[in-house]
């Protein structure tokens, strides 16, 4: 299904980001590898944000490098990672047209886009929401929209911005039901959470930030049960003090 | 009664014997400004769209001068425009000075800057919101130009509205390049013009009634269509 | 395809400014500059239609000043003029613009000021004496300063009476049509010239009347120019030489003899 498979395994090598002299990335070092869920997990400010603005290029390190895939290449990411925001675009049109919208640069004509649009809905079960104004959908099913519509353009590597923040718990086990089927579809997902337990039930590794570094890259279970940096102890037990989160 | 209350009441019962030169009339003000804003929209909501989602050396300068443009006296856009449409000018072999399409050709002139400013202020709001994820998705930026626009099509209204309030209510570039000829080139505000000139003020401000009461309507037509749409699309 | 594109748009264009147009017949016209004095008193608007009746051609009028009148058929915008400078119309000619031009008609000026007349104008003996005595009394005038005929005729007047104006706190110069011209006059109570039919149909008046007239120096005679197809290949000589040929014949004396306003003959065609 994916065209382009050489962009993984990821290296990131020394990342720093220093927009006005203030480090938001320092030096950052991190391999992912080419498959599973990682989450990312951090304070707030602690650059988890920027970590993934930086894979997929919309944000120019200050130095530092990101090497693609096993030849290790340098250079701007290609095709095949895609992010998906916080607060995703809606369009003012209809469901379908806005999960449509990612096939359009890809050239693919427009009623095979609408027949791929619509199999996905029913995928993601919104299929009866479809001619709806995509604006009058609630929280939790503009998320899945989003991913819905990040989904359909076949991406490598799936980067999610707190996608079940400010969501109730069952809209939030929708969409991590429609991540777990993106990750058995092939896709590799790097996810920035708050949500603790999210981590546990959604993750295979952890990645915790703090001060624009990360701290530990480990399984998520040994990251619960034997936390190897103290800022990591302390942000576990929900008291990582101001100082250290920056 | 004063002389003041005197000529509106003249002017409204001109009104209520509304005959059909004075319709020619209106007719005539529909058609060219009409003309004028489709044409002005084709160039200047997407020449705003441009301003505001490419990047190219120059766009500040181009953008300044293009919301400078945005004052531009209408009598000067119908002298330079009567520059190049008259016989002697270089566009003189299409002989279209003293005709509808000369008047088109003017006031499209001057809609393109309003509206294209507009548009850049809309889109440039959007543009904001959606540049990261565009380009995540890969569009170019003509694609999220036209994205955008069409995004932004029930705000852009106001556009469209302004370039025709614009249009209907300008007098000095359809006097020169129209030249006011009776049945032919007349429209509501050079007849207004005539009209006052005539020293007749209940007939000039008759014809000032209709013209507000045309964008009157036209703006409420408008502001009904926005509301259904914010309802439908949110 | 951006070919076809290009292609569309330009079609899309030139609907648009096609459907402007009144959908107007295929019938011949001709463009005519003159000016606001014979279009604001009603002339045209009496005789044209008789002209159309009989040749079956529309005369587009554009009114400006007889200044810029010239300047439009010195430009080829027009295919006849009909104003009213006579030094200006045989130099326009002089200079190979006009083909020929011809007399058509004459009316009068008339100076219009306040009814109170505080520069006792009515008593003047002629024309120069009245223009004396407005600037002997220092009363507000309002000039034309359009490079009209009116305006060539009232400096013509000024320069009899021995006076400069301009630049006087009392001459104000509005730059303007005949029309809005009188307009001011009325505002302000001022004395201003004017032509006769302007203000026969004028209607603005306010405390305006009248106070000098019958002067034969008052005398304002128009004249029909056809703009030299020599110059400009497009001018429609056929249909223009129709129309001056017509306006000068006596159906055309017959129709500007017969437009009265208020029962007053306004214009009185040229004697033979």
């Amino acid at each position: 299904m994916h065209i382009d498979d050489a962009i993984l395994p990821l290296r990131i090598r020394g990342l720093s980001y220093r927009p006005n002299g203030r480090a938001v990335l320092a030096g950052l070092e991190l391999e992912l590898g080419i498959e599973g869920i990682t989450l990312v997990l951090g304070a707030n400010g602690s650059g988890k944000t920027m970590l993934l603005r930086a894979i997929c290029g919309l944000i120019e390190p200050s130095a530092g490098r990101i090497e693609w895939g096993p030849a290790g290449e340098g250079g701007r990411p290609r095709a095949g990672v895609m992010m998906l925001f916080q607060h995703p675009m809606m369009l003012r049109s209809s469901v379908l047209d806005n999960v449509a919208l990612g096939l359009r640069p890809l050239g693919v004509p427009a009623p095979e886009r609408r027949r791929r649009a619509m199999a996905m809905l029913e995928r993601i079960g919104l299929a009866d929401r479809a001619g709806d104004s995509a604006r009058q959908l609630s929280g939790g099913e503009q998320q899945r929209l989003a991913l819905a519509r990040a989904w359909l353009t076949g991406p490598r590597l799936l980067l999610l911005d707190e996608p079940t923040a400010s969501l109730d718990p069952s809209a939030t086990a929708e969409v991590e039901r429609i991540v777990r089927e993106i990750r058995t579809d092939g896709t590799r997902i790097v996810m920035v959470t708050h949500n603790l337990g999210q981590a546990t039930r959604l993750g295979d590794d952890v990645i915790f930030m703090a001060a624009g570094r990360v701290c530990e890259h480990t399984p998520v279970q040994r990251f619960f049960s034997r936390p190897q940096s103290e800022e990591a102890r302390l942000f576990i037990q929900g008291e990582l003090p101001w100082h250290m989160r920056f | 009664m004063s002389a003041f209350a005197a000529t509106f009441t003249d002017a409204v019962s001109l009104l209520v014997t509304f005959d059909h030169r004075v319709a020619e009339i209106v007719g005539l003000s529909l058609r060219v400004s009409g003309a004028a804003v489709v044409l002005g929209a084709l160039i200047g909501l997407p020449l705003g769209a441009c301003l505001a989602v490419a990047r190219f050396p120059g766009k500040s300068v181009l953008t300044v001068l293009v919301n400078g443009l945005m004052g531009l006296p209408s009598v000067v856009v119908g002298v330079v425009v009567y520059l190049f449409l008259s016989r002697s000018g270089p566009l003189g072999e299409f002989g279209l000075l003293y005709t509808p399409p000369a008047m088109v050709v003017a006031q499209t002139l001057l809609v393109v800057p309003l509206m294209a400013a507009i548009a850049r202020q809309v889109v440039d709001d959007a543009w904001q919101r959606y540049e990261e994820e565009l380009r995540m998705l890969r569009f170019s930026w003509w694609r999220s130009v036209t994205t955008l626009l069409h995004d932004c099509r029930h705000s852009l209204l106001v556009a469209l509205l302004a370039g025709l309030g614009r249009a209907m209510s300008e007098v000095g570039a359809v006097m020169i390049v129209g030249g006011n000829i009776d049945r032919a080139t007349r429209v509501m505000t050079t007849a207004i013009a005539l009209e006052t000139s005539k020293g007749d003020l209940a007939l000039a401000i008759a014809l000032g009634i209709v013209l507000i009461f045309l964008i009157l309507a036209l703006n409420a037509l408008a502001f009904g269509l926005r509301h259904w749409a914010i309802r439908r699309f949110g | 395809m951006a070919h076809a594109l290009l292609n569309r748009l330009r079609v899309f264009t030139a609907a648009m400014l096609v459907a402007a147009a009144p959908a107007a017949g295929a019938a011949e016209s001709i463009v005519l500059a003159s000016t606001t004095s014979t279009e604001q008193s009603g002339l045209f608007g009496h005789i044209l239609p008789v002209f159309e009746k009989a040749t079956g051609i529309t005369v587009k009028v554009v009114a400006l000043g007889t200044g810029q009148a010239l300047d439009v058929g010195r430009r080829g915008d027009a295919d006849a003029l009909l104003v009213h400078d006579r030094v200006a119309e045989d130099a326009f000619v002089a200079e190979g613009y006009g083909r020929y031009r011809r007399d058509v008609m004459y009316n009068d000026f008339v100076v219009i000021g306040p009814g109170a007349d505080p520069a006792a104008v009515k008593g003047a003996s002629d024309t120069p004496d009245a223009f004396g005595r407005i600037a002997g009394k220092a009363a507000t005038f309002i000039s034309r300063a359009d490079k009209s005929g009116t305006h060539a005729a009232e400096l013509r007047f000024w320069k009899a009476a021995g006076v400069e104006p301009v630049g006087q706190d009392w001459y104000k110069e509005a730059g303007a049509g005949m029309g809005p011209t009188l307009n001011m006059a009325a505002g302000v109570d001022a004395y201003t010239l004017s032509d006769r039919g302007t203000w026969a149909n004028f209607k603005n008046r306010q405390s305006l009347a009248i106070v000098y007239e019958g002067d034969p120096k008052l005398f304002n005679p128009y004249g029909v120019i056809l703009v030299n197809p020599d110059k400009h290949p497009h001018v429609k000589k056929a249909a223009a030489e129709q129309f001056i040929d017509w306006i000068t014949s006596d159906a055309g004396r017959e129709a500007i003899a017969s437009y009265k306003l208020g029962g007053e003959q306004l214009f009185y065609p040229t004697p033979r």
